[in-house]
């Protein structure tokens, strides 16, 4: 049994995130990354399948330097190997690019099953899961709460409007895109630290998957033209001032208004 | 709010590998989410420790992360300092479990015990399944350990021994004693179970400092104990001050840990908190302080690698770990004071945790050697005259 999981380098949830000068990202240096909440998840999803029985858990990530810190940490926490896609080629590409290198890599590996977040928290898309698993061929579905294995299946509880499930049935192999809270995922522990520096890490380039040209900004068929903080609504008011002029502007406001 | 980063003024986080970085996350991480939200609850309590979080920490591989084999991480001394340092970030009674668990316990065993010992105690103890306790201390003999009442005599092929330890650290809570005790060939280290007739335990009460740790007195009443138990090559006082070497290098890096949640704590308060006319932050009495907190820090971060890479190289003098634990320890204290001051009358209840920190910190002087002993230590070093 093998499987993959996709997983992505994001800015800290609590990172101060400042817009760069181009008006199209944030600006990264100074900033500390961490693993996308969802996918640390989805790996703790493979894991458990490990931890059950034969399984290699292969991890990979698309990203610069930086990324192999989230790998070396998923293979401390007990995946057996890392691909890292590093490659300035790759940079600007759209989902549909990101699924592209991840497609090529999951055609080397043919696992059983890929896991992966269900989206990321700096983009939001929840776009590669699916555009991956058709690129593969795979049957996939998304928001996952709960995933159950069976000998050549795996039964799927997905998340639906209004709190509902959906409980789905997917041949292997197959894709799943899982939710926060399915699990409670584990640490890395020292033990998994030490043994992760002699477990194998591959980087590989664009042209080593197949894939200079389609990729990229050059490549991408969604381009970001700004992010912005959301603009002030009409009836918004921004209150000024030092901490207590605020809070005081608040009560104010709240006692106006007759809320409490 | 932003979350928690420890000082890095000097970037000496590119000194540091991947591994050790990693080290230092997954600590932090551990200390962020699932201790600070139970300690001040312990705190409250005196003598509490969260047993609960024990098998996370063991799994985390908290216990004898630097020795080799049994089930032990096997890291390098740096990364088992980070791993001190995230721990007292925490709470001094978090990183004194840890340290006497691996430190005090394992160490010893590793060190001087037999393969039978080896093997019964040391996959245990990594695993949390059993917990030890180190006993030295006596009421009557701290620094000078070396004068030690507890006796040990010889009963057929086995041991009697008679005595009482006290100030032990997790003492009611182990499963097994490392107790030191004087017997005609000298010094020497037994593991005693907790199970054994005529061993007891109770615990000291009314503390004001380490109060999320348990500290006991041993009692040892015609406590029969065969020759199995005796470490077999501890010999003499060298023995159980090669594992107080061990523990001291902890609390070098340790320290730092709490006076770096001070530092973050007492920065961001000042930030927010108005006074006459602006930020407490703007003020230069304030500015002063704090300057001084981020010297201090940084230099005793200087202190505490260097002294790390020469351990790891075989090169360290004890001395050089009794400046480290000295200095260290001694900011920490001053730092934690400062902070707590300019907390104001906030610093004084335990929604803060400099204050915390602060008392802790006056128990990590004492223990471990305290201030004075490692001054006179350095003392002889220097002039070659012991005035201990
Ligand atoms: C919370 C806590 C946990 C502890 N845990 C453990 C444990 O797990 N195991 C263990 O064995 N012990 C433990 N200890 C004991 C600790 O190691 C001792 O308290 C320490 O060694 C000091 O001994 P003492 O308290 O007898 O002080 P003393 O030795 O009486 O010292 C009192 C003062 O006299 C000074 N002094 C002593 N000798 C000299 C000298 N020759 N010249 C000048 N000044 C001197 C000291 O510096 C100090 O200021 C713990 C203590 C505490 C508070």
């Amino acid at each position: 049994m093998k499987i993959m999981v996709c997983l992505k380098q994001v800015p800290h949830q609590d990172a101060r995130l400042d817009i760069d000068s181009a008006g199209t990202w944030i600006q990264e240096s100074n900033i500390k990354f961490e693993i996308n909440t969802y996918d640390t998840y989805a790996l703790e999803e493979a894991l458990r399948a490990k931890d059950e029985g034969e399984c290699e858990v292969v991890v990979v990530s698309i990203g610069p330097d930086r990324t192999t810190q989230a790998l070396r940490t998923a293979l401390g926490m007990g995946a057996d190997r890392a691909v890292h896609i590093k490659d300035e080629e790759a940079d600007g590409s759209d989902a549909l690019g990101l699924a592209k290198l991840l497609a090529a890599v999951a055609k080397e590996e043919s696992p059983d099953t890929i896991f992966t977040g269900f989206m990321s928290d700096d983009d939001n898309f929840a776009a590669v899961p699916p555009m991956l698993a058709e690129l593969v061929g795979l049957p996939h579905t998304t928001a996952a709460v709960k995933v159950v294995r069976g000998d050549s299946s795996l039964t799927v509880d997905r998340e639906t409007e209004g709190g509902s499930y959906e409980v789905v049935e997917l041949p292997l192999p197959c894709l799943v895109s899982v939710q926060t809270g399915i699990n409670q995922v584990r640490y890395a522990s020292l033990k998994g630290i030490m043994a992760a520096k002699k477990k194998p890490l591959d980087v590989k380039s664009v042209a080593d998957l197949g894939l200079s040209g389609s990729v990229g900004a050059g490549a991408a068929k969604v381009k970001i033209e700004k992010i912005a903080p959301p603009p002030k609504g009409d009836t918004a008011e921004l209150l000024e001032g030092s901490t207590d002029e605020v809070v005081a502007g608040l009560v104010t406001k709240i006692k106006e208004l007759g809320l409490l | 709010m932003a979350e928690y980063d420890s000082v890095d003024f000097l970037q000496l986080d590119e000194l540091l590998s991947d591994e050790e970085k990693l080290a230092r996350n997954t600590v932090r991480e551990f200390v962020s989410r699932e201790f600070l939200p139970v300690v001040q609850e312990h705190i409250r309590r005196d003598g509490s420790f969260p047993m609960e979080l024990v098998p996370t920490m063991a799994e985390l591989g908290l216990f004898g992360a630097n020795l080799h084999g049994y089930g032990c991480a096997g890291m390098n001394n740096i990364a088992y300092g980070l791993v001190m340092q995230e721990l007292e970030r925490g709470d001094s009674g978090l990183r004194s479990f840890a340290s006497v668990q691996g430190g005090l316990v394992m160490y010893p065993i590793h060190a001087y015990g037999s393969d039978t010992q080896k093997e019964r105690w040391l996959p245990e103890l990594a695993a949390g399944r059993a917990i030890g306790c180190f006993g030295l201390t006596e009421p009557d003999f701290g620094s000078h350990a070396g004068g030690m009442l507890t006796k040990a005599e010889r009963k057929g092929d086995g041991w009697v021994l008679n005595g009482t330890k006290r100030w032990i650290t997790n003492g009611s809570l182990a499963d097994v004693a490392v107790v030191w005790a004087r017997s005609r060939d000298g010094i020497g280290g037994f593991l005693v179970e907790r199970d054994r007739p005529g061993f007891e335990t109770g615990d000291m009460k009314g503390k004001f400092s380490l109060r999320g740790s348990v500290t006991s007195e041993l009692f040892l009443r015609d406590v029969e104990l065969p020759e199995e138990n005796r470490l077999p090559s501890a010999a003499g006082l060298k023995a159980p001050l090669s594992c107080l070497t061990q523990a001291r290098y902890g609390i070098a890096w340790g320290a730092l840990g709490a006076a770096m949640a001070c530092y973050d704590e007492v920065v961001r308060y000042t930030r927010d908190r108005i006074v006459q006319g602006g930020p407490l932050a703007g003020k230069q009495l304030t500015q002063e302080k704090l300057a001084d907190m981020l010297t201090e820090i940084t230099k005793g971060q200087l202190l505490a690698l260097r002294v790390a890479q020469l351990k790891d190289a075989g090169k360290l003098h004890h001395t050089m770990v009794s400046m480290a634990k000295r200095n260290n320890v001694d900011i920490a204290l001053q730092i934690a004071r400062q902070a707590r001051d300019l907390l104001g009358a906030n610093g004084i209840v335990d929604d803060y945790q400099s204050m915390r920190h602060m008392v802790n910190l006056e128990t990590v002087r004492t223990y471990e050697g305290t201030h004075d002993i490692h001054t006179l230590i350095l003392g002889e070093h220097i002039t070659g005259m012991r005035a201990l």
